[in-house]
């Protein structure tokens, strides 16, 4: 793909102009960093880091049958969703494969009537806008939104402080998974108190035209008190250490909610596509989501095998160099019979063997 | 140190050839230009002191947070000596890339390899390309 083709988010010139070494992401022209992913990492564990995430997709469902409509196509019960809550879950397929995995927001705009928004990664939105378009209801009506508009993460300790200089009326009020229709620097956009780094913080969705303006009023409070632009360098060694799943690493079409540890998004009172075949496989037969630390300095890195002896026992699906425990970790894989904890397993590095101990999940935990 | 009589591989290894006894020693390490690329390094594994090394093939091995890569050997030859002191040290490498920053010392048995090898006007050229 030539750069010409990928898309781009309306940051796109702030990012160019700033020192984003742009990269191909899904499609999508991205910063991967401006100055060093460990400077951005560490800003954002103890300041506040600024990401864009406009690359998302975002997807708006109105209609009195929505809530209903999408509760059928994710593993977590959302047709009791009160106004202002958001939750986690995976759309999966008839086999219980993982289609994606999404947040679905319940709102309500300023005349008291509800919607339903969805957050959709990046390079899932067709997938998972053919799936919808495929099953919809009459009486709900879908609609993309994510050119339209922008979203902005802003994550750290010092997240909610800065964001809240550009927002009319309190954000602490907010719980975490909470979001509501708000007033950002005089614009109406959304903001929700979620994320992907393990950090406390908030997601603002502007429209596109205001894009640069929230940004660059949030970049400046953010320097101010440390903080950074960071880019999806850093953004993939925070949620490592958070032990957050990504898709096309630890969830893809082949993997089941079972296997990756996400018991929490599995509701089995309400009916949804692939709760049949989730509810036959034998749990205890599936490779289980660990946690590795290297006992070496060896970065372990996505795809390289895992071993214990002779025999390969699966792969790592993420891995890096983390910032906080300043060790090398990974997620993968396995038989449930090595992922106790204490295990020591030989992870190949380059056809090398090199060891390493599973740790519980998450490798990072914010006090 | 000056880069004026530094040569430099496409794979962005530099070397500094000198004459010691009558046999052609070069000194290798990876150029600032790399240093920066590569960024946030957090291991470098230096070649073994005696191995034989041959011009193109992998001798070491470098891991950013990123990424790891290989390093190639840009001559043909022993190594005599590693730097054991660089992979404990290896921030010093974006301030030092060319003096400290040496990597490994090879006892050149065979010099058609440095050929190949550019000057620095002519790698600064190739990196301003690969943009």
């Amino acid at each position: 793909m030539t750069t010409e083709t990928l898309k781009k988010t309306p940051l796109y010139d702030w990012h160019a102009a700033n020192g984003g070494r742009m990269v191909d992401f899904t499609g999508w022209s991205m910063p991967v960093q401006y100055t060093s992913i460990i400077d951005e990492h560490n800003a954002t564990r103890n300041a506040v880091g600024l990401f864009d995430v406009s690359h998302m997709a975002r997807f708006r469902f109105d209609g009195d049958g929505a809530l209903e409509f999408i509760d059928g196509l994710v593993t977590r019960k959302v047709a009791d969703l009160k106004p202002g809550r958001i939750r986690y879950g995976l759309v999966c397929k008839e086999d219980g494969g993982i289609l994606d995995d999404i947040l679905t927001y319940h709102l309500q705009d300023s005349d008291g009537k509800s919607y339903t928004w969805m957050v959709v990664n990046a390079g899932n939105r067709e997938k998972i806008a053919d799936w919808i378009n495929a099953r919809l209801a009459d009486d709900v009506k879908f609609t993309d939104h994510t050119e339209q508009t922008a979203m902005i993460a802003v994550q750290g300790p010092k997240a909610m402080a800065i964001a809240q200089e550009l927002i009319e009326g309190d954000i602490s009020e907010l719980k975490y998974y909470q979001g509501r229709e708000a007033t950002i620097l005089s614009h109406h956009g959304l903001v929700s108190r979620t994320g992907y780094t393990g950090e406390d913080g908030v997601e603002l969705t502007v429209p596109a035209e205001n894009a640069i303006a929230v940004w660059e009023a949030l970049h400046v409070a953010a320097t101010e008190v440390g903080g950074h632009a960071v880019g999806l360098g850093a953004r993939d060694t925070l949620r490592l250490e958070a032990a957050m799943p990504l898709y096309g690493h630890e969830l893809s079409e082949e993997i089941t909610p079972l296997q990756a540890g996400l018991g929490f998004a599995m509701s089995w009172d309400h009916e949804f596509i692939g709760k049949a075949a989730l509810e036959t496989l034998d749990k205890d037969s599936l490779p289980v989501r660990i946690g590795l630390v290297m006992q070496d300095k060896r970065v372990p890195r996505e795809h390289y095998p895992l071993y214990s002896g002779d025999e390969l026992i699966g792969e790592v699906t993420s891995g890096s160099q983390s910032p906080t425990l300043a060790a090398p970790i990974a997620m993968g894989y396995v038989a449930r019979k090595y992922a106790a904890e204490g295990t020591l397993i030989d992870v190949d590095v380059r056809g090398k063997r090199h060891s390493a101990k599973v740790v519980p999940l998450p490798f990072y935990k914010r006090k | 140190m000056s880069t004026d009589n530094l040569l430099f591989a496409k794979t962005h290894e530099w070397v500094k050839v000198e004459e010691s006894d009558g046999a052609k020693i070069a000194t290798v390490g990876i150029s600032a230009h790399a240093i920066e690329a590569l960024n946030d390094l957090v291991y470098l594994e230096l070649p073994e002191v005696g191995k034989e090394v041959t011009a193109g093939e992998s001798f070491g091995e470098i891991e950013s947070v990123k990424a790891v890569s290989d390093i190639y050997a840009p001559v043909t030859g022993e190594v005599i000596e590693a730097n054991s002191a660089l992979p404990d040290n290896l921030d010093s490498l974006h301030e030092d890339a060319y003096d400290n920053g040496w990597i490994a010392k090879i006892k050149i048995s065979d010099d058609s390899a440095l050929a190949d090898l550019m000057d620095k006007a002519g790698y600064d050229k190739m990196c301003a390309e690969e943009g």
